[in-house]
């Protein structure tokens, strides 16, 4: 934990050196989403509802799907450059090394340009819980609260996934980005608007569902029980079949470069 | 004339050999396209009196925006252009016979079409054999295709300019990230790439309509689809025309001037 935080202020410090160029992908980074932002707003103006839910509900949803990416990204990005730490024999360094590789990976890179979109997704949960007139009860805060770390676990499960894959393949395969990207654009929404079937493939497959529609619909109190606010604590369970096979990826490793 | 064309061709065989890349880029944009179909569709299914557009005009709208999204977007550029001017190998291209502006727009449009050409048509054809609801519609008649795809030329024609005005500004700035972070997102907004124009507010829609980013995507998008038609059609169409020369004079402005401050660094 410690080297971590040495790590982290390295990288902290590194950024920080050309501060202009930070602040410009900080800004744009906060522009992009406050474009998704804009589309749900431009949407809501002219239909007000849809399946049920008001403008106030998916900007709830959207802050906290952008905000829990955001953060997995900021922490995980390591691994969307598992491509190349293989291809040029990097990752034989880092298994000599005495200290766990996913950590080691994790250390490779922190993101901090995500900050503008960490600020711009706690902009739009804001907007989000004071137009979604929940009523806000000490169950309702905690389940909240919940979604996103469990999110940003999901998340980060499928960035491993990603590096993982690059273990067979040497490339990194642009169509896991529909994992991680897509789900970050289309969990804007509530995932029953996209019918029933991705609704069941978003819970039993790969559970996004678990972390954003189910405890959404405790929060804006369509159901009572409270097990299905607290359901998205099952997501990171995600993490336990991409680790197998991220360590059978680490056993079948064979250096590439010189 | 020739030597453009030639650069043209060039650069179009050399971008055709990424297929693998076009694979996976094909089933991203489909996937991409199918989400937003359902998302619309929901809206659609409660609110169908006020959609500003038939759901088989957006359904196809969308369709063909992800088919030649390599085509039309606003936010591909070219590392390898921006490079040249930081390393100083732009001075090879100045010592050429050439001029510059014409060599880097015949390369752009070239990469561009290139990139759309392996990629278009498994979007479009899965896209027309879909059910119905979902699945993407011929146009109206076939003038209606004519014109469309010559609003395409055109689009590219400005969406090339306006990537050009981008590559050049980098001659006063050197870096071009700053730029590019802001132009990304705002640009892909107004020129209708993630929403439909006709879906914002009208307010919006007045200042696109004669904007750089109203004369891209949008115009052959909404022509072939039947949303722009008779004599608007005319009218976007000029727009575009005049956009077109606008950008490139700007962007032949901005390098002509950059040209004579231009240090080249390097050896």
């Amino acid at each position: 934990m410690k080297l971590y935080f040495k790590f982290f202020l390295m990288h902290l410090k590194s950024r920080m050196a050309y501060k202009k160029s930070f602040f410009f992908s900080v800004v744009g980074r906060f522009l992009t989403s406050f474009t998704t932002f804009l589309t749900i707003v431009f949407l809501f103006d002219r239909f007000h509802v849809v399946k049920g839910y008001t403008m106030g509900e998916v900007l709830l949803t959207s802050g906290v799907t952008l905000m829990s990416f955001a953060l997995a990204e900021m922490f995980f990005r390591g691994f969307d450059s598992m491509q190349f730490i293989i291809k040029d024999a990097s990752f034989d360094r880092l298994l000599l090394r005495p200290r766990s590789l996913i950590f080691q990976v994790m250390c490779q890179m922190i993101e901090f340009g995500r900050i503008g979109i960490i600020i711009q997704s706690a902009i739009m949960l804001f907007i989000g819980v004071s137009l979604s007139g929940v009523t806000w009860t000490f169950q309702r805060v905690i389940v909240l609260i919940l979604m996103i770390p469990t999110g940003s676990l999901l998340f980060s499960s499928l960035f491993l996934l990603h590096a993982a894959v690059c273990f067979f393949t040497l490339e990194g395969l642009e169509f896991v980005n529909i994992l991680t990207y897509g789900a970050r654009e289309y969990g804007s929404y509530p995932f029953d608007i996209y019918g029933n079937a991705l609704l069941k493939i978003c819970t039993y497959i790969i559970p996004y569902a678990l972390t954003q529609y189910y405890p959404l619909q405790y929060l804006i109190g369509r159901t009572d029980s409270i097990w299905m606010g607290l359901v998205s604590i099952l997501a990171p369970l995600f993490f336990i079949p991409t680790y197998a096979l991220w360590r059978f990826g680490v056993r079948k490793y064979k250096s590439a470069g010189s | 004339m020739k030597a453009y064309l030639t650069y043209f061709k060039m650069r179009l065989i050399h971008s055709l050999q990424y297929r693998t890349a076009a694979l996976a880029g094909v089933a991203t944009q489909f996937f991409w396209g199918f989400m937003e179909i359902q998302l619309y569709r929901a809206f659609y299914a409660e609110h169908a009196d006020v959609f500003p557009m038939t759901l088989s005009s957006l359904v196809s709208y969308i369709w063909l925006r992800q088919a030649f999204l390599a085509l039309f977007n606003t936010w591909t550029f070219e590392n390898e252009l921006f490079r040249s001017v930081l390393d100083g190998n732009v001075a090879y291209e100045l010592l050429r016979p050439t001029d510059l502006y014409f060599m880097w727009f015949s390369r752009t449009a070239a990469v561009r079409i290139s990139k759309a050409l392996l990629r278009f048509w498994p979007i479009l054809l899965v896209a027309f054999l879909l059910p119905d609801p979902i699945g993407m519609s011929l146009p109206g008649s076939f003038g209606i295709f004519c014109l469309f795809v010559l609003s395409s030329i055109l689009t590219l024609g400005v969406t090339v300019a306006f990537t050009l005005i981008v590559y050049f500004s980098c001659f006063y700035t050197l870096s071009s990230d700053g730029l590019r972070a802001i132009l990304t997102p705002v640009s892909d907004l107004l020129a209708g790439g993630l929403l439909p124009v006709p879906f914002m507010p009208v307010f919006f829609q007045r200042i696109i309509k004669f904007s750089p980013f109203g004369s891209m995507l949008n115009a052959p998008l909404r022509i072939y689809s039947g949303n722009i038609s008779g004599a608007e059609t005319a009218e976007t169409m000029l727009l575009q025309l005049i956009w077109l020369i606008l950008l490139m004079c700007a962007g032949m402005l901005l390098q002509k001037k950059g040209m004579k401050r231009l240090s080249v660094q390097g050896g």
